[in-house]
Formats: structure tokens, C-alpha cells, sequence
């Protein structure tokens, strides 16, 4: 049998012959080919998992060298939904930019915009007043809350109980109706401004956080019921996906996921940003690195968000929540309605935007539900980036699952994809 | 085995036309029941309450494009179909539904249900390879390998039910649990012949073949219009003959619970009252069944492949082989000194 038998050879285009040859050979030339190497026996089979499969979050593609169930190599192919963000950002004022990164991660948006704003607010050097801090905390630990939710209904539809992803969405929908409230937009809220938020929350808003804290605690407690000792649930995720403490951190891997291999790495806790330093909240972790060990983690650390939540609510001052300085932050619609400086300031804002000094540089990361989310931005002096560098979770993380796929079973792909948790827009950019 | 009357093929008719419509029905069943688990309401649009949705989907599937992949065996495709939904078919021969209310008495009923289920894997089988797809190849690989496993725990579940009957009969098998249910004498026995019976029917946790969160569709991702439609009907047919099997074997069949205790102070019924409370009890029971089904399926994950092998032979089979001995040994010793 002959054995280096190629795309080329296999398929016969019908339509645009010359177009689809053109395509599959670029295929075969890309990295991510996987070549049988050693196969006397003719066993080993070539996978295809993607980018249009059912259970792999989004476009991510795998190519998987099976010998029956088992994994024997793997290669991970991303880029599918590249939309050159970074690019995009050349060509915008920093606060247009804002709701692009709303459709990076595209489950936490609100963690986006508050990194976004806190990296051009450390390059621009704004003060932002505290009660913004507040709302942006309790905004980015609901999204952390929604992430955290769409993970554990996703991760165990893909172990094959698919009621429970339903049984997740209900809460998240409870999510959106408060972010519906928060800013006005259910899914892509873009709350957060430089120097500020948007909007104050309302008083139905805040009613709604607090109804929602106190009682989904009690939903977190049914689910641990139903799969902390759910025999198949348990040695499904036990063992699965392992990666050591050393790999770990080689690879760069963020997140809950090295916080399951015991590095107890939060940027919360680590570089406090916001108020996270007036908050008292624990950082779980674990030691032993595999499937099991992330769903812990993101079970306790969604218990860890709503007691952050909770202290914002009483800790909340009264005040301004954006920045009266006009050449930093949009002036609120009042000035704009009804002064001429006002309306000018507003017409700048839009048209130049924030000038940070020329070749500034800053880096700042906050703690995105799924690891470390960091902008970094070098200003010409403009109101545009001359650069903007984006180091996203789900991309590093990504890089320590291709380690992990390695001699598991076929069934453990798509459980590993969900335990690891990437988010292809939030990958590729 | 005596020659077929004119009664026999009345309750075949009967009773097919019932298992054809019964997949229906359990199809309604299935989306209302995952509804209400999942918080949700379910199909309510066609017809009162949703009822005509099992016909809006059959219409649907009928209108459906068929295609066969390039580079299948496109004769293997379309007969591959057809064998799960035919053996299904042929089970409830040998099944009574009430008192004098079966098909066919074979004597060798039990080998014969044994014979004819097993059959069923190679549809599924044939499926998986004729698709020429990676997925459908894996999922029928996955089937053929489980449905070996969960054979032999089930065989001899049934061949400790057969120890207290004496007989391979089924109608024998029914009337020997007048007096006590399988369930109660047999306990180990019909949670081993419970989970076979999943994995038979393919259903979750067992439903690794057509695994749709790793392989896609399993052995049907290739299938469209009414081929799909006969595996879907299949399956189906699968849960309720599966239902009606542990209600014959553990549940006691059309018995009440302990009826040959008290069946003479009742007062005497007609024949026809008596085939009526017959199949009443042995429906509810069935239905009760079914419903078990579906729960576990829209609760509990899946088995890995691995999982599901260990389970078969390093846990149930010896289990279920050393019911088998000591029941025969409790039995034998009831004989001799009793």
C-alpha cells in the first residue's frame, strides 16, 4: 500500500479546479501537516477535528495521528478567526478601539474594555475616581461569573450531559438581563470609558446584583452536588489533560489552568489594579494539574467572585465616576447638551481622541477570567497606537494544550478543549 | 410450538403498528421530558400541547435531501438502515403482552431475542464503514467493540432469570414471576441486565457511537433524510423493546406486584377486561421504563471508550457470572433440603 499518498492525490475538485488545488496545497504546505512516519502495520489513522466540528469551541482546528482511540501526536491550527485586531487598533482613537476587544473574548467582554481603558489610562496618566473602579469590578467579576459558567456548561455537555448546558445559560441569561441594565447592551456591553465608566448603575441595576449574589451561591452548591461525586464525571476529568508544574509555566500557560498546577499566580492578588486591594478574597488552587483540578478551581473562584462582588456593593463611595478633566475623558452628556466647551470637547474627543506623550510605552494585565489579559501600547504622540500588542489567555494557554493532547483518548479532545477553555476570538485576534 | 391462528397475526398487526407508533411517541416524550429537565417548555407549536411534532419531523425528514458520500459503498449505505430497525421489528414476536396475548410461544424464545439483538450492530457497523468518513468509521468501530462487551454480562443476567423459570420460553418466564418479580429475587441481576440494556439500545451513558460532542454524529454523521430517519427510529424502538425486555424478565411482565397472592379473592373478569388490565400493567411498566431512559440520558455523562470496556468485562461480567453461581447454589439447595 502506498503510504505518502497526499490531499492532491485523494481529492478531485470539481469546481474552480485550479482554485481548490491551489488551496489544498497551501494546506499541504502549512506546519501543521502531520506526516505517518513509521507504520508498518497500517494502523495509524490521520484526524481532521475542525474548524467546522461541533465541539471545538469555535474554529479551532486539531490534527490527530490515532492509533484506534489513542492520541499519538497532535498539532493545534489557529488563526481561523483572525481578524487583525491589533492592526485595527493603528487605525482608531483609543476609544474607538474600546469595542473591538469587546469581540476578542468575546464571553468576558467586560474584562476586555477595563483592560483596555487601564493600559491607555497608564500610558496617559488618568486618574479615575474611585466609585468607577467599584462599577468596573463588579462588572469584570460578573464576566468572570458568565465565563466561568459558559466554561462549566460547555465542559460538561462535553463529557455528555447536556442539560447541564442549559441549566448554566440560565444563569448567564440572568448575566445579561443585569449587563442589559449595567450599560445597555446584553452581550457586547462596552461599558468602561477611559476614565471612567459610561454610566452610573441604577438602582433596579444594583437590586439586580444583589438578588443575583444571594442566590446564586445556592445554584453553585446544586451543581457541585450533582458532579463532585458523579462517578463517570469524576474519572472522565481525573487525570485527564495533565501538565506539569515545569511545562506550565514554560509554555506560559495563565489562568486557572496554572493555578490548577499550584502556581498561585493572580494579578489581582500579585499587581493589585482597581480597588482588589481593598477586597478580601481568596486565590484557589490545586496541585495536581489536570481536568478535575480546573473545574475546581473555577467552581471556588466563582464562589471567590460573588463575596468581591459583595464587599464592592458595601464598599461603594458616592462621587463622579469619570474623570472631570475634558482632554482625558468624554464630558458627560449634560456639559455636552448644554455648553459650547462642553459640545467642543466632545467633537475632540471623538475626532483626536486622548494624546498620551510621544513614545510612551506601557504594559498593564489584569486578571481575565481566563488568565492574563494584558494591552500593550507604544503612543507617537497621536491620538491613535503607533502599536498595540495584545497578550491574550487564551492564546498561551492554547500552547500548553497541544502538550496535553499528547497519548490521551479521542473521547478526552474535546473534554480538554472544554477544560482548558480557549476562546478563538480571543486566540486568534 | 403449535401452528399460527387468525389471533396471532391480530396481535402481530396490533403490536407492530404499536412499536412503529411507540417510537413516535417516545420521540414527543424525549423532547417534553429533556424540557422539563433542562427548564425549558419544549415542542407546543404543532397540534395541541405538540403532539403532532413526531409527524412535523417525519415530514421533514421525508422532504430532506438524501445524499451518499463520494467514495461510499453506496449499496452498503442504503441497506445499512434498514438492519437495526428490521431486528427491532422482529423482537416482539416471541413477547407477551397479556395473559395468552402473544405472537409465538418458541421454546427457545430467550435465544431467539439474544440471536436477533445482536444482529442489530451490524447496521450500525455497515453505517459506520460505508460512509467512508473518519468519524462514522470510528463510531461504528466503537459500536461492534461494545456491543461484544455488553452481550455476555446481559446473556448471563438472563440466563440467572432462566434459573428460576426452567424454561427459554418467555411466556414461561412471565408466569414463573407471578408470585415474585425478578426485581426482588434477583436484584444484582436486573441493575446488570438494566445497564446492558442501555448500552444496547446505544443510549447515554453508553451512547459512545454516536458520541456527538467528539465524533459529530457517530455512525449516522453521513446519513440524512428518511436513513436517518430508520436510525432514529431504531434507536427508539431500541429504548421501548429494551422497556418491554426488563418488564418480561425483572418486572414480571403483565403480573401485579405479588398477584398470585391475592389474584383468586378477586372477583372473576372477563376475557376481554382481563386482556385490557393485561396490557394496562404491562404498558404502564413499559412506560415507566422508557421514562428511565430518557432521565438518565439527559442527566449523566458520558463513558469514556476505555471506561466503557473496563466496566463491561473487569466489573459486570464477573459480576454477573458469580450471580449467576450463587443463585444456582442458594436454588439447589432449596431443592434438596426443602
Amino acid at each position: 500500500m502506498e503510504l505518502k499518498t497526499t490531499i492532491l492525490d485523494k481529492a478531485k475538485p470539481t469546481f474552480f479546479e485550479k482554485h481548490q488545488n491551489a488551496l489544498y496545497k497551501s494546506l499541504e504546505d502549512k506546519h501543521t501537516t502531520v506526516e505517518v512516519e513509521e507504520d508498518p502495520l497500517g494502523t495509524r489513522m490521520i484526524l481532521n477535528m475542525g474548524p467546522q466540528h461541533p465541539a471545538t469551541h469555535g474554529v479551532l482546528r486539531l490534527l490527530l495521528e490515532l492509533d484506534g482511540e489513542r492520541i499519538i501526536r497532535n498539532r493545534l491550527d489557529i488563526g481561523y478567526l483572525h481578524r487583525g485586531v491589533e492592526k485595527i487598533a493603528e487605525n482608531k482613537t483609543y476609544q474607538e478601539f474600546m469595542p473591538y476587544t469587546d469581540r476578542m473574548d468575546y464571553l468576558s467582554p467586560y474584562s476586555n474594555n477595563v483592560a483596555l481603558c487601564l493600559a491607555v489610562e497608564k500610558i496617559a496618566q488618568i486618574e479615575v475616581p474611585e466609585r468607577a473602579d467599584y462599577i468596573r469590578m463588579i462588572g469584570c467579576e460578573l464576566a468572570r461569573i458568565s465565563s466561568h459558567l459558559l466554561y462549566l456548561g460547555a465542559m460538561v455537555m462535553d463529557t455528555g450531559a447536556i442539560s447541564f448546558f442549559i441549566w448554566t445559560f440560565r444563569e448567564r441569561e440572568r448575566l445579561y438581563d443585569i449587563f442589559d441594565n449595567f450599560g445597555g447592551h446584553r452581550f457586547t456591553i462596552s461599558h468602561s470609558r477611559i476614565g471612567g465608566v459610561h454610566n452610573d448603575l441604577s438602582p433596579e441595576c444594583l437590586g439586580m446584583i444583589k438578588n443575583f449574589i444571594d442566590t446564586f451561591p445556592d445554584e453553585i452548591r446544586d451543581w457541585k452536588k450533582l458532579l463532585n461525586k458523579n462517578r463517570i464525571f469524576y474519572d472522565r476529568n481525573l487525570n485527564v489533560g495533565r501538565i506539569s508544574y515545569d511545562e506550565a509555566l514554560a509554555l506560559g500557560v495563565t489562568g486557572p489552568n496554572i493555578r490548577a498546577v499550584g502556581v498561585p499566580y493572580d494579578i489581582r492578588k500579585f499587581d493589585p489594579y482597581l480597588q482588589y486591594d481593598q477586597v478580601e478574597f481568596d486565590v484557589p488552587t490545586r496541585l495536581e494539574g489536570d481536568n478535575l483540578a480546573r473545574y475546581f478551581i473555577r467552581m471556588e473562584e466563582m464562589s471567590e467572585s460573588v463575596r468581591i462582588i459583595r464587599q464592592c456593593l458595601e464598599k461603594m463611595p458616592k462621587g463622579p465616576i469619570r474623570t472631570d478633566n475634558a482632554k482625558q475623558a468624554y464630558p458627560s452628556k449634560d456639559e455636552v447638551y448644554y455648553s459650547m466647551e462642553g459640545m467642543i470637547h466632545d467633537f475632540m474627543m471623538t475626532d483626536t481622541g486622548i494624546c498620551p506623550p510621544e513614545g510612551a510605552e506601557a504594559y498593564h494585565a489584569i486578571e481575565a477570567p481566563k488568565g492574563e489579559l494584558g494591552f500593550f501600547i507604544q503612543s507617537d504622540g497621536t491620538g491613535h497606537p503607533w502599536r498595540l500588542k495584545i497578550k491574550s489567555p487564551s492564546f498561551t494557554n492554547l500552547q500548553g494544550l497541544e502538550k496535553m493532547l499528547d497519548g490521551e483518548m479521542i473521547a478526552d479532545t474535546v473534554v480538554m478543549i472544554g477544560g482548558v477553555d480557549p476562546v478563538m476570538g480571543d486566540s486568534d485576534k | 410450538m403449535e401452528a399460527p391462528i387468525i389471533s396471532s397475526y391480530i396481535i402481530l398487526g396490533a403490536a407492530l403498528f404499536v412499536l412503529l407508533n411507540s417510537a413516535a411517541v417516545c420521540v414527543y416524550a424525549e423532547r417534553r421530558i429533556a424540557a422539563f429537565i433542562q427548564n425549558r417548555v419544549g415542542p407546543n407549536r404543532v397540534g395541541p400541547f405538540g403532539l403532532l411534532q413526531p409527524i412535523a419531523d417525519v415530514v421533514k425528514l421525508i422532504f430532506k435531501e438524501d445524499v451518499t458520500p463520494s467514495y461510499g459503498n453506496r449499496i452498503l449505505h442504503s441497506v445499512a438502515p434498514l438492519i437495526p430497525v428490521t431486528t427491532a421489528l422482529m423482537t416482539v414476536a416471541v413477547i407477551p403482552f397479556g395473559d395468552g396475548l402473544f405472537i409465538t410461544d418458541l421454546n427457545i424464545g430467550i435465544l431467539y431475542l439474544l440471536a436477533i439483538a445482536s444482529l442489530g450492530v451490524y447496521g450500525v457497523t455497515m453505517a459506520g464503514w460505508a460512509s467512508n468518513s473518519k468519524y462514522s468509521l470510528l463510531g461504528g468501530l466503537r459500536a461492534a467493540a461494545q456491543m461484544l462487551s455488553y452481550e455476555l454480562p446481559m446473556g448471563m443476567a438472563i440466563a440467572s432469570m432462566v434459573l428460576f423459570s426452567m424454561s427459554l420460553s418467555l411466556v414461561d418466564m412471565v408466569n414463573a414471576q407471578i408470585y415474585w418479580w425478578g426485581i426482588f429475587v434477583n436484584p444484582i441481576g436486573f441493575i446488570i441486565f438494566t445497564i446492558a440494556a442501555f448500552a444496547e439500545a446505544n443510549r447515554s451513558p453508553f451512547d459512545l457511537v454516536e458520541a456527538e460532542q467528539e465524533l459529530v454524529g457517530g455512525f449516522h454523521t453521513e446519513y440524512s433524510s428518511m436513513k436517518f430517519g430508520m436510525f432514529f427510529l431504531a434507536e427508539y424502538m431500541h429504548v421501548v423493546i429494551g422497556s418491554m425486555l426488563i418488564t418480561v424478565f425483572f418486572l414480571g411482565g403483565y403480573h401485579l406486584p405479588f398477584a398470585g397472592y391475592y389474584a383468586h379473592l378477586l372477583p372473576e373478569a372477563g376475557t376481554l377486561a382481563k386482556a385490557i388490565l393485561d396490557i394496562s400493567v404491562f404498558g404502564a411498566k413499559v412506560a415507566f421504563m422508557v421514562f428511565v431512559f430518557i432521565w438518565v440520558r439527559w442527566t449523566i455523562p458520558r463513558f469514556k471508550y476505555n471506561q466503557l470496556m473496563s466496566l463491561g468485562w473487569a466489573r459486570l461480567l464477573p459480576l454477573s457470572i458469580a450471580n449467576f453461581v450463587i443463585i444456582a447454589f442458594i436454588l439447589m439447595m432449596i431443592h434438596e433440603f426443602f
